[in-house]
């Protein structure tokens, strides 16, 4: 539950200004962004994500570390799994 | 020597490594104690212990939260289960965790309707397709994940959603910081201070550490090169006889926290008077609990629930595990009685925690950051 899941802004929900999609390893899901709303996110800026909502904004260079570093402590694919279990819209 | 190679800075790694046997004074013995339970997990995966100079020791803190939760609040979360009328929701984390009487993982296997999410806005979405039964999420977390349950509540107040209910159980890293400070049999020089539960909070919030108790603190990244690099600063500040916050994961964590997470738990919750941790006992005002604007939404007052404090299996030696004072392998059911497969104590369960982290990961030594 420490380790966060990196992610792509590649939409903004309209009418919904507290979600985005986001896409990690081309799998894409709704997060809430609420939290980084004062950081003024833009399409293809990353986050990192927890528990379906975006804590906060990294660089595409931390972006790949942590992607690196899940899949060296085995939680890469239960990163995933819990990005596809995302279920609200 | 697998590892190292893939990693982005070998040279700095090794550095780093030199460095560290360069400022550890040989007639002094080191404790420094990793608060959060994914640099357990990170040091034990890259053999970091094995890295360091003898006479420095990491020692694993209380970050986990599974591995805190007594088992008595397990009960209480599944006592809810037993109403046919509840769908209790819970992060993957906690459906192993053995309470008195099985796992959620084991009581859904009798039938009750205990569902894994892996965010509490799934839970929020399952009371919303199901008008008629009541949801119930079993929050757990540090401030990592309270933000988001807090945002939930808010959600939900919102959409005056009637069916909707959280089981709070999130905890506070200071107090537990300041208890371990306090006790008489912690020995500990200095912190290596969370990562991801510092976006929320930020560093200004550890400076009572070095303030009042002399010990330095280094929030640091989770990646080899982050945790050696972070040692180093800390031996560079025993070594100046200092004691400051120092941010080695400046590219994650702002100094300051995150304003509208801190504002969420603000609004939605307060601090329990006291709250029960595993291995820790009680810790004054270390938890939060649901504030009265959302009393309708807090699960505690919604139902009743037994409330009875469980004391551990005396053979597991948790308690004594999280508090540092026994290594895992040193615990009488370690390895035996006691696998991820079949945890008799949480420290098993969560691969955060210290003793699934040494069963998967402690024999293999060829998988060490070679330096």
């Amino acid at each position: 539950m420490c380790l966060a899941i990196p992610g792509r802004i590649v939409e903004f929900v309209a009418g919904e200004p507290h979600l985005a999609v986001v896409e990690v390893a081309k799998v894409r899901r709704r997060v809430n962004i609420d939290l980084l709303r004062e950081d003024g996110l833009a399409i293809d800026d990353w986050v990192l994500i927890h528990v379906g909502f975006a804590m906060s904004k990294i660089g595409v260079a931390e972006a790949d570390e942590q992607m690196r570093l899940l899949a060296m402590l085995g939680e890469d694919q239960q990163a995933m799994d819990e990005l596809i279990g995302y279920r609200f819209e | 020597m697998k590892f190292v190679d893939e990693f982005r800075d070998p040279k700095l790694i090794r550095q780093a490594a030199q460095e560290i046997q360069r400022l550890a004074k040989k007639d002094r013995h080191y404790r420094f104690m990793e608060v959060c339970g994914g640099h357990t997990h990170a040091i034990y995966r890259f053999a970091l212990q094995d890295v360091l100079p003898e006479n420095i020791e990491l020692v694993h803190g209380p970050g986990c939260p599974v591995c805190v939760l007594p088992m008595g609040r397990v009960d209480d979360g599944l006592s809810l289960a037993n109403d046919r009328n509840v769908i209790l929701t819970a992060f993957g984390d906690m459906m192993r965790v053995p309470g008195r009487t099985g796992s959620p993982l084991e009581h859904k296997a009798r039938g009750a309707d205990i569902r894994m999410v892996y965010s509490p806005l799934d839970a929020l979405k399952l009371a919303r397709e199901n008008p008629s039964r009541e949801v119930v999420f079993f929050a757990i977390g540090f401030e990592t994940t309270a933000p988001s349950t807090a945002l939930t509540l808010r959600t939900a107040k919102q959409m005056g959603l009637k069916n909707f209910s959280v089981f709070c159980n999130h905890v506070t890293i200071i107090p537990a910081i300041r208890a371990i400070l306090d006790s008489p049999d912690m020995r500990v020089e200095a912190f290596i201070g969370p990562g991801h539960v510092s976006t929320v909070i930020g560093c200004r919030a550890y400076e009572f550490i070095c303030r009042d108790y002399g010990k330095p603190l280094v929030t640091s990244g989770f990646e080899p090169l982050d945790v050696l690099q972070s040692i180093v600063m800390i031996l560079r500040q025993l070594d100046e006889g200092t004691a400051r916050v120092e941010n080695q994961y400046a590219r994650v964590v702002p100094w300051e926290g995150n304003r509208p997470a801190l504002k969420a738990m603000a609004e939605v919750f307060e601090l329990r008077p006291f709250f029960e941790w595993r291995g820790l006992g009680f810790i004054s005002q270390s938890a939060l609990r649901i504030r009265d604007t959302y009393a309708e939404f807090d699960a505690e007052r919604r139902f009743s629930m037994p409330g009875i404090r469980v004391t551990d299996p005396k053979a597991a030696q948790c308690g004594e595990v999280l508090k540092g004072v026994l290594k895992p392998h040193q615990c009488k059911l370690f390895g035996r009685e006691c696998t991820p497969e079949h945890p008799v104590g949480a420290l098993m369960v969560s691969s955060e925690g210290a003793c699934a982290a040494y069963f998967n990961y402690a024999m293999r030594k060829s998988d060490a950051v070679a330096v």
